[in-house]
């Protein structure tokens, strides 16, 4: 039992650190700009297909394509918000929301026509780690490195550089950043395009160990939004810590219970978090 | 657009009417067979074998002048199919469209117990027989239709073999795993399993299952406790290959891992080694011993090509092996093509009186329907062989037939007991 | 009020009225398929928007109405003998009956967070059926296919369901012009355009909402039983596919939302251009992509929709438009 719960966890909470990192990217956008980017799930999955392609085609180290996918990524993201999110950012919910939605059809349709539907895997292995009754995959444990790297590399962003800090006073109040001349529309572009840098990254360190196709980044859209709840939208930081505790839960709960009542209680929760603290459990307010 | 289509039918109709009448039509009648494949989504790999065993057999059929009936009439097949993307709301589009505009005669299912069981409806609504292939479900044939006839083996007869195999491999073994895929086929595979080891004496000491879809397995590895003597279960192809990665990734220990699906497929090797030692039920393997001979001595009438003759020309056309999917999908249009030939018809109700009554060998084995209206359609005829991946001399994977006894080619190997 | 002279008021309903009774002379089975997926676009399209366009709450969630009342209404139907009719309204009423104590509890959070937690409901509806017993569970329910013989063949009690279909779209299109003209429906567009102001105007903004969402799912609910036993059987993944409830959503915006006439137009000409995409051998595996940039299009560009433009541009037509 002891044993079970402990590797459950472990493995549990290494998934958690990059579902943490995915939500990471959907709560900045939130946070600088209050739009729930629906596009979150094909870019995550067009992060898996960009570590693919170049580690197949490419023959370059999955780790090592992943710094391209995300340079990718940004660029990617910048292309969203200048073709779909700007013009619409001062409109309703109603507008962003389905704009979002539109740039996730053409994506998975774009998709769907290049890669079909089929599974696809990257043969990529690094042996695992025995340790007492846990084993664990050895990618798993680099992707939770990985994604611990790219939140640090966020916050280090973030709070000391320039750029860093202008996003951070646009997402305090628009109007006084612009009028302290800072361009809120550069400053929202690259708010977005790091978002979808950091889906574009989990996706790719996702890759190395499940198979994927173009529709597999829905699921982990569907859990970043619930992980940003728990974490407080809007909060990046509180979005990787979100990430761990439902990684946590995902470790814990089977231990209790069938495996397949894990979405029942994870989505349960996320509405019970909307109804009671919609600011998160973390949240400061 | 739907005046267009109004006068298409009309002239398509009149057209026929003419061929009908003239008196060269008298003597070829041709015959539109129906089908969707998987060529893309989650079960485009066993979708597509089937459909290249399917087409196979129309060329072949063709290529000797199509079936002969007794009265002299000579009928061509022509199969007219579309991609249905592992969907099952296409899937029902699909066979509508097939019925009604593409006037399909008859039908052949889709990969797959889910999909199949959608087209089930749609043909049973329109009075048209459905020659079920890759639909092992055994639910589908308890819904009351009386015009769907099955190929494969039901699953309720999957995995059985694999807890006899158990009990010979080693007497002591006691306690089983089951991990399945949440879908129609794999749970009513582990239903009738679990029955049955329990009624054997065995200890189930696991039963859940995954949504389908799933990639992630560990939750449900970690979930076996050790000392687990067999695991069983998995789905479809995709998934349980990932099941046995991430099985052998985890360092799972036991003396039996037997999978659904996927391990008879060729491409579950390229797993390495977390594929050696993974046993699979298989409707069909072309190591298989059925011969004209062997259905003489008992009683009963081959038809068709010999197993040889099926493997060789089938490699030659798909540039592939033949797994059991290729096979189920070539006996499919096979048991159509001697239902016309014996009844002497091209109409669904006296070709079904004789699919009721049939009880052949072909290349694929034995085929017999049940014609009870409980279980309509399911069958009885055919049995199931096992196969386990071992390694030869040279440490190459291959397939050998562990079990039943009478077929097998080698000895079963323990999975991974360390 | 003099709902009923006003000519906006009698052609959707006329239009709908004329296509059931088209596709009933024809009497074709695939005309009758075609237009049986369409109209329960339009329906669910219309439906949705009685919510969405007259009170502006986006939900994702439209198809768990669909998924659960049909599922209950199906669950009547093939283990409890239930007669199609009843069990399609015992759908509905519980969709409706859902929706009241879900709108109680949800119909706080607003806008993006609404959104979101409608998601959520999805997920878990679907999770939690599927590990539902009563239900079937993972493999779901299905029908056996003697019930059919009860309304007279397979046949029959295909073309029983699509009349059944076709008077429900009739009576969306009803009530959901009922509401936009009365009282009520006034004060739901004042909570669209701000609801704390309307709030202080005295409209009694959370119980408005929940009678709304109230009736905007119990159609669903009554589509998804008819739905499901055209097909026989119902399975968690065919009841709650978040993509249906997008698509009602792209269809309410391409006609143009808080419209009757709108999402009808909407849902026609979705349908019509992925039939289309579908079958031309160009687009065919760029269907979904060409879906999207239209929606993008639209959004970015002509946000009242298709039907909001036309009546924007030509002011005169507006009484015939509503």
């Amino acid at each position: 039992m002891l044993g079970q719960l402990l590797s459950s966890l472990t493995d549990g909470l290494l998934l958690g650190f990059v579902y943490g990192l995915a939500a990471v990217g959907l709560s900045l956008i939130w946070g600088v700009m209050t739009v729930i980017n629906l596009a979150h799930g094909p870019v995550i999955a067009l992060g898996m297909f960009g570590t693919y392609l170049l580690f197949l085609k490419g023959g370059c180290n999955p780790y090592l394509a992943l710094l391209a996918v995300a340079g990718m990524g940004l660029v990617f993201g910048f292309l969203i918000y200048g073709v779909a999110v700007h013009r619409v950012l001062n409109a309703p919910h109603l507008s962003t929301l389905l704009a979002t939605f539109a740039v996730n059809m053409i994506l998975i349709g774009v998709g769907t026509a290049v890669f079909t539907t089929s599974p696809h895997n990257i043969d990529f292995s690094l042996g695992s780690l025995e340790v007492g009754p846990i084993t664990v995959p050895a990618t798993r444990l680099v992707a939770a490195l990985g994604a611990i790297l790219f939140t640090a590399a966020l916050y280090l962003f973030l709070y000391f550089t320039r750029p860093g800090k202008a996003i951070r006073a646009v997402a305090n109040n628009r109007k006084a950043a612009e009028l302290m001349g800072i361009p809120s529309a550069w400053i929202l572009a690259l708010s977005f395009g790091l978002g979808t840098m950091l889906a574009a990254v989990a996706g790719g360190l996702i890759s190395t160990f499940f198979p994927f196709t173009i529709l597999s980044g829905g699921p982990y859209e569907l859990k970043s939004f619930v992980i940003c709840v728990l974490g407080g939208l809007g909060n990046p930081l509180g979005a990787l810590i979100g990430g761990l505790l439902l990684g946590g839960l995902e470790g814990l709960i089977p231990t209790f219970m069938p495996v397949s009542w894990v979405p029942v209680v994870e989505f349960g929760l996320f509405i019970l978090v909307l109804l009671f603290k919609p600011s998160g459990l973390l949240g400061a307010k | 657009m739907k005046s267009k289509g109004v006068c298409l039918v009309a002239g398509l109709a009149i057209l026929g009417l003419i061929l009908g009448l003239s008196p060269l039509g008298a003597a070829e009648k041709k015959v539109v067979i129906g089908f969707t494949a998987s060529q893309t989504g989650k079960l485009n790999v066993e979708g597509m074998r089937q459909v290249n065993g399917l087409n196979l057999w129309v060329d072949q059929v063709n290529a000797k002048g199509g079936a002969k009936l007794p009265d002299g009439t000579v009928v061509k097949f022509e199969a007219k199919f579309y991609d249905d993307e592992s969907k099952k709301e296409r899937v029902q589009e699909l066979y509508t469209r097939l019925i009604n505009q593409d006037k399909a005669d008859f039908l052949i299912s889709p990969y797959s117990s889910g999909l199949a069981d959608a087209a089930a409806v749609i043909s049973q609504q329109n009075n048209r027989i459905l020659i079920t292939a890759g639909a092992a479900s055994d639910s589908t044939y308890k819904k009351g239709f009386s015009l769907v006839f099955q190929t494969y083996t039901p699953a309720s007869r999957y995995l059985t073999g694999a807890i006899d195999l158990l009990a010979k491999m080693d007497p002591q073994a006691k306690k089983v795993a089951i991990i399945n895929e949440k879908d129609k086929f794999s749970t009513d595979v582990v239903n009738a399993l679990k029955a049955y080891a329990t009624d054997k004496g065995y200890q189930v000491v696991l039963f859940e299952g995954y949504e389908p879809g799933a990639t992630d397995f560990a939750p449900f590895i970690n979930k076996i406790p050790a000392g687990v003597d067999a695991v069983m279960g998995g789905g479809h192809f995709a998934d349980t290959s990932t099941f046995a990665k991430q099985l052998f990734e985890k360092g799972m220990k036991a003396k039996m891992v037997a999978l659904l699906v996927a391990p008879p497929e060729d491409k579950f090797a390229e797993l390495g080694e977390a594929a050696n030692g993974v046993i699979g039920p298989s409707q069909w393997e072309p190591q298989a011993k059925y011969s004209p001979e062997a259905a003489k001595a008992e009683g009963k009438e081959w038809y068709g090509p010999t197993v040889k003759e099926f493997t060789e020309t089938y490699r030659a056309k798909a540039k592939e092996e033949p797994t059991y999917h290729s096979a189920g999908g070539y006996v499919a249009g096979l048991l159509l093509q001697k239902a016309i030939e014996q009844s002497g018809a091209t109409d669904t109700a006296k070709v079904k009186e004789v699919l009721d009554a049939l009880d052949i060998y072909t290349f694929y084995g034995r085929v017999k329907f049940d014609a009870t209206p409980k279980n309509h359609g399911l069958q009885l005829g055919h049995d199931m062989i096992y196969i386990q991946w071992q390694k030869d001399a040279q440490g190459k994977l291959f397939k050998q037939v562990v079990w039943p006894e009478a077929s097998k080619t080698g000895e079963v190997a323990p999975y991974r007991t360390k | 009020m003099r709902t009923w002279k006003l000519p906006g008021f009698w052609i959707p309903l006329a239009l709908v009225f004329a296509w059931g009774l088209i596709i009933l002379i024809m009497g074709q089975d695939t005309a009758r398929e075609t237009a049986f997926t369409l109209m329960m676009f339009v329906a669910m399209a219309s439906s949705l928007n009685i919510l969405l366009g007259y009170t502006g709450y986006v939900s994702f969630g439209h198809i768990v109405f669909f998924g659960l009342g049909g599922y209950f209404g199906f669950f009547l139907l093939s283990q409890h003998d239930w007669n199609l009719f009843l069990a399609a309204i015992a759908g509905g009423a519980l969709s409706a009956v859902l929706a009241g104590l879900l709108g109680m509890a949800v119909l706080r959070l607003r806008g993006a967070y609404f959104a979101l937690a409608t998601i959520g409901i999805n997920e878990a509806a679907r999770a939690f059926v599927s590990n539902f017993e009563p239900f079937g569970g993972a493999t779901g329910l299905f029908v056996n296919f003697a019930a059919y013989e009860r309304y007279g063949g397979a046949g029959k009690a295909l073309w029983l369901t699509f009349i059944l279909l076709w008077v429900a779209t009739l009576a969306v299109v009803l009530v959901s012009f009922l509401v936009k003209h009365s009282r009520f429906g006034l004060g739901l567009m004042a909570i669209r355009e701000d609801e704390d102001a309307a709030m202080v105007m005295g409209v009694k903004a959370p119980r408005a909402k929940t009678i709304t969402f109230t009736i905007s799912a119990f159609f669903p609910g009554v589509i998804g039983t008819l739905y499901f036993f055209k097909n026989g059987n119902v399975e968690p993944g065919d009841a709650f596919q978040l993509h249906m409830s997008i698509e009602s959503l792209v269809m309410v915006m391409l006609g143009g939302q808080g419209l009757v006439l709108g999402p009808m137009v909407g849902a026609v000409t979705y349908q019509g251009l992925r039939g289309y995409l579908l079958t031309s051998p160009i687009f065919k595996d760029l269907h979904l992509a060409v879906a999207g940039v239209f929606l993008l299009l639209i959004i970015l560009f002509v946000p009242a929709g298709a039907v909001g433009w036309v009546r924007g541009r030509f002011p005169r037509v507006r009484r015939f438009l509503e």
